[in-house]
C-alpha cells in the first residue's frame, strides 16, 4: 500500500512534468478553450455571480486573452485555484495562464519557472482593522494577532515588516479570504493583512463595511500580474500582448462603443489601424487572426472600462485608478508601441 | 513397464520452465519481476527527464535556505531568519505532539465510552450508541472544522475582558482565560532554574523538565518496588502490610522538595495590549483539532472495546461473580486484561489513523507538518515533488514508529500458547 502511494505520487508528477512542455496556442487552439486559473472568490477579481458565470477584474483579463484567440470571450473554462495550488496548477500544465492577483516576484519568475506578463494591477499589503480597536497605524500593531492567508507572499512581507519595525505579532494562518473574514469579524484576529485592493474587496461584502478602516501603511509592492509557464515564448507572447492590447485601447481612445466603427474602414491613426487589423499583419505574427485585438477589446472594454465595472469608484469594491490610471494620467499603465 | 524416480539431470528443455510444474510458477514470478521493476524505472526516468525539461532538477539544497515566515505555535525556538528545514522541524514536533495529545484522549474517551454502551442502564447505553453513531459517520474534517466555528464565535474576545464592566471575565481565581483565540492557563516558571541543555546546537531542552521527570520517575520505580514487596509479604503471610502513604510520600516528597529547590511558581495570563500575555496560550486551532480528532477516533476506539468485551465469554464474567468480585472489579481485573488481546491489533490502525487524520490541521490553521514543510515551504520555494516526498517519509516514519511500539506491547499482552 505504502509503495502504491510512493508510485502514484510518483505518476502524477511525471504526467504533470510531461504536460508542460507542449506548444500551447496549438494546445488552446485544438481544444477550443481557455482554460484561465482564478481565484476560488475574491469580489471584484474573480468571483461567480449569482447565475453561476465568473466576473471581476481577472476573470476579464482570461475572457480578453480567449477573445484574442476565439474571438469568443465565453470561450474559457474557469478553474478556481487557491493560493496553495495556483502554482501546481499551472506548472502542470492543468490550466494555460493563472490570473489570480499574483504578485510578480524575483524567485517565482526565476526560480519557479514562470513568466509574467504584464502588471494589470498595482498593488501593496496593507492591514484592515475595526475601527472600535483605535488603531491608527500599522505602527502601533505591536502584540497584534494577525490573520493571514498562507501560501501567499503576504506571509514574507509581514514577518519583514514586524521584524523591520522591531515588534511581535501572533500570525493567524487561514486557507481562503472567506476564512480569514470569519475570523477577522468573530474578533479571533485583530487586523487581517492582504492586498490592499482584496481588503477593499473584502470590506465591501461586510454588513458594515464603514466600522472597517485600512490603515494608512503600505507594506509592499504587489504587481499582480497574469502569468504562464516558463519556455513557450509564443504563448506569453500572446497574453502579454492582449494585456497591453487593453491598455493602448484605452490610451488611443477605442472603447466598447466605439470598436466597431473604428475597425469598420482603416481610420487616419495608423496605431489604431495596427492594432485593430485594418492595417499591418500584427495578428499574423501572433499567429492569431488580423482582428485579435479588436476581438479582445470587445469583450469586456478597454483596461479603463474593465476596471470601472469591475472594481471602481462606482462598484462595491470602490478602488480608484491610483498607480493605475495611465502613464499619461500620472499612473504606471504603459503599453509599448504596436509596430 | 519402469518408472524412473529420478529425472535425467541433463535432459532440462527450455521448454519446462513453462510446461514443467516444478519451474512454471518462478517463470512467471521472475517476469512478473522484472516487469514491475522496468515500470518503476520507466516512471522513475520519465518524472527525472520532464523535471530536467522544466528545468527543476529534485534538489534538497532549499531546505537550508531562510524560511521567512513566522509560525504561532513553536515548540522549539524559531523565528523568520530560521531555515526551511527548522520550520519543517517545528511542523513536525506540532503534528507529534497532536498525535500524542490526541490518542490520549481518544483512548480514555474510547475505552470509557465502549464500557459504557454495553452498561445495563438503558439511558447510558443509547446515549453512548448515539454518540458513537454521531461520529463515526460525519467525516472529521467537518468536526474539526465545526469545532472550530464553536470556538470562534461562541468565545468571547479579548477586547470583552477590558472595561470597567467587561462582558467577561477569567475563571479560577483570575488564572485562566478563555478565549475566542485560544485558552490562556498558567504556566510552570522557575526562578532559579537550571537553565538549557543543547541537544546538538540544534534545539534547547529544559534541564528544569528533565530533573523533574527523573525525580518523578525514580519515584514512581521505587513506589513500584514498596508495592511488589507489600505483594511479596502477602503471599507468604496472607496479610497485606499497608503501603498507600509510604508509596505517595516516596512519589511527592523529592518531587516537592526539588520545585522548591528551583523556585516553581506559576506565572500567570494578563491582557496586556491586543492580547492575553504570559501563561501558556493553548490555540483555538490546537483545540479543535485536538477535541475534534480525539472524539472523532474515540467513537472507532468504542466500538473495538466494545467488540473486545464481548468477545470475552460471559462465563468469565459469571465465574467472576461467583467467586464474590465486585461488577467494576470484574471489568478491570477479569474482562479488559483478556479483551485487550482483541483489542490491541485495531487499535494501533486508529492511532496510525489519527496520526495521519491530523494532516488535515490546515483547515483550521494549525501549523503542523503539512501546514509548514508541506504548505508553505512548498509555496515559497516550488518544489512540489521534494517537499511532497519528505512529507510522505515522516509519515511513513512516524506510523511505522508507533505501529512497531504498538505491536511490542501487544506481544507482552497476548496470549501465550504452548
Amino acid at each position: 500500500m505504502k509503495k502504491t502511494a510512493f508510485i502514484g505520487a510518483l505518476t502524477v508528477a511525471g504526467l504533470m512534468a510531461g504536460a508542460a512542455a507542449a506548444a500551447t496556442l496549438d494546445d488552446v487552439k485544438a481544444r477550443g478553450k481557455l482554460n484561465c486559473g482564478v481565484n476560488t472568490g475574491l469580489a471584484g477579481f474573480s468571483a461567480p455571480n449569482a447565475s453561476g458565470e465568473w466576473e471581476g477584474f481577472d476573470v476579464a483579463m482570461c475572457r480578453a486573452v480567449a477573445g484574442a484567440i476565439f474571438g469568443d470571450g465565453t470561450a474559457v473554462e474557469f478553474v478556481p485555484t487557491t493560493g496553495k495550488t495556483r502554482f501546481t496548477a499551472l506548472a502542470s500544465g492543468e490550466v494555460d495562464m493563472l490570473s489570480r492577483v499574483t504578485t510578480w516576484t524575483f524567485s517565482r519568475d526565476v526560480d519557479l519557472k514562470f513568466s509574467f506578463a504584464a502588471v494589470t494591477y498595482y498593488d501593496g499589503q496593507g492591514f484592515l482593522a475595526p475601527k472600535s480597536l483605535g488603531v491608527s497605524s500599522a505602527k502601533e500593531l505591536d502584540g497584534a494577532t494577525v490573520c493571514i492567508q498562507t501560501g501567499t507572499t503576504t506571509e514574507l512581507n509581514l514577518a519583514d515588516f514586524f521584524r523591520k519595525n522591531n515588534m511581535s505579532y501572533e500570525p493567524v494562518p487561514v486557507e481562503t479570504n472567506a476564512e480569514g473574514q470569519q475570523q477577522y469579524l468573530a474578533g479571533a484576529c485583530d487586523v487581517y493583512t492582504t492586498d490592499a485592493s482584496g481588503l477593499a474587496a473584502t470590506r465591501a461584502t461586510f454588513e458594515n463595511p464603514g466600522d472597517h478602516v485600512v490603515l494608512p501603511e503600505i507594506i509592499s509592492k504587489e504587481p499582480l500580474t497574469p502569468l504562464v509557464r516558463h519556455g513557450d515564448d509564443e504563448w506569453g507572447d500572446v497574453v502579454r500582448q492582449t494585456m497591453f492590447a487593453l491598455i493602448a485601447a484605452e490610451e488611443l481612445g477605442i472603447t466598447s462603443a466605439n470598436i466597431d466603427a473604428l475597425s469598420a474602414t482603416p481610420g487616419n491613426n495608423p496605431e489604431i489601424n495596427r492594432l485593430l487589423g485594418t492595417e499591418g499583419n500584427l495578428g499574423e505574427m501572433l499567429g492569431l487572426s488580423a482582428d485579435w485585438a479588436k476581438n479582445a477589446i470587445k469583450v469586456g472594454g478597454n483596461y479603463g472600462e474593465i476596471f470601472e465595472t469591475t472594481i471602481g469608484e462606482n462598484t462595491a469594491i470602490g478602488l480608484a485608478r491610483g498607480l493605475n490610471a495611465l502613464w499619461t494620467d500620472g499612473g504606471l499603465q504603459y503599453a509599448p508601441p504596436f509596430r | 513397464m519402469t518408472t524412473s524416480i529420478d529425472p535425467p539431470a541433463a535432459s532440462f528443455k527450455l521448454s519446462m520452465l513453462i510446461y514443467d510444474t516444478r519451474y512454471r510458477s518462478i517463470t512467471f514470478q521472475t517476469i512478473a519481476l522484472i516487469a514491475f521493476l522496468i515500470f518503476i524505472g520507466w516512471l522513475f526516468n520519465n518524472t527525472a527527464q520532464n523535471l530536467a525539461d522544466l528545468g527543476k532538477e529534485p534538489s534538497f539544497g532549499f531546505m537550508t535556505e531562510q524560511a521567512g515566515y513566522d509560525i504561532n505555535q513553536r515548540l522549539i525556538d524559531y523565528n523568520s531568519q530560521s531555515t526551511h528545514l527548522r520550520a519543517a522541524f517545528v511542523g513536525l514536533l506540532n503534528t507529534l505532539l497532536i498525535a500524542v495529545l490526541g490518542c490520549i484522549t481518544a483512548t480514555i474517551v474510547g475505552v470509557l465510552v465502549g464500557v459504557l454502551r454495553l452498561s445495563g442502564n438503558w439511558l447510558i447505553a443509547r446515549l453512548m450508541t448515539v454518540y458513537v453513531e454521531m461520529f463515526r459517520n460525519v467525516p472529521v474534517l467537518m468536526w474539526i472544522v465545526l469545532c472550530m466555528a464553536i470556538l470562534i464565535e461562541s468565545l468571547p474576545s479579548p477586547r470583552d475582558f477590558r472595561g470597567e464592566t467587561p462582558e467577561a471575565s477569567m475563571m479560577l481565581f483570575d488564572s485562566v482565560a478563555i478565549t475566542n483565540r485560544g485558552v490562556y492557563i498558567p504556566e510552570p516558571l522557575f526562578s532559579r532554574g537550571l537553565g538549557d541543555v543543547s541537544v546538538g546546537g540544534v534545539f534547547g531542552i529544559s534541564l528544569d523538565l528533565i530533573a523533574v521527570l527523573i525525580v518523578l520517575g525514580a519515584g514512581l520505580y521505587g513506589a513500584a518496588k514498596i508495592r511488589k514487596r507489600a505483594d511479596v509479604i502477602q503471599n507468604a503471610t496472607g496479610v497485606r502490610p499497608r503501603t498507600w502513604h509510604t508509596r505517595l510520600a516516596v512519589v511527592f516528597v523529592p518531587l516537592i522538595i526539588l520545585l522548591v529547590a528551583l523556585g516553581f511558581h506559576l506565572g500567570y495570563p494578563a491582557l496586556k495590549g491586543f492580547n492575553f500575555q504570559g501563561g501558556t496560550h493553548m490555540r483555538n486551532s490546537l483545540i479543535a483539532l485536538w477535541l475534534a480528532l480525539s472524539l472523532y477516533t474515540a467513537a472507532f476506539i468504542a466500538e473495538i472495546v466494545r467488540a473486545g468485551i464481548l468477545a470475552i465469554s460471559g462465563g468469565q464474567t459469571e465465574a467472576a461473580a461467583a467467586l464474590g468480585i465486585r461488577p467494576g472489579r470484574i471489568m478491570s481485573l477479569v474482562v479488559l486484561p483478556q479483551a485487550l488481546r482483541v483489542i490491541i491489533p485495531p487499535l494501533i490502525s486508529q492511532y496510525l489513523n489519527l496520526t495521519k487524520n491530523s494532516s488535515l490541521a490546515i483547515a483550521v490553521g494549525y501549523m503542523d507538518i503539512t501546514g509548514t514543510l508541506m504548505g508553505i515551504t512548498l509555496n515559497q520555494t516550488g518544489r512540489e515533488l521534494e517537499t511532497v516526498l519528505m512529507g510522505m517519509l515522516v509519515y511513513l516514519a512516524i506510523s511505522l514508529s508507533i505501529s512497531s511500539v504498538m505491536n511490542w506491547y501487544n506481544s507482552r499482552v497476548k496470549l501465550v500458547e504452548r
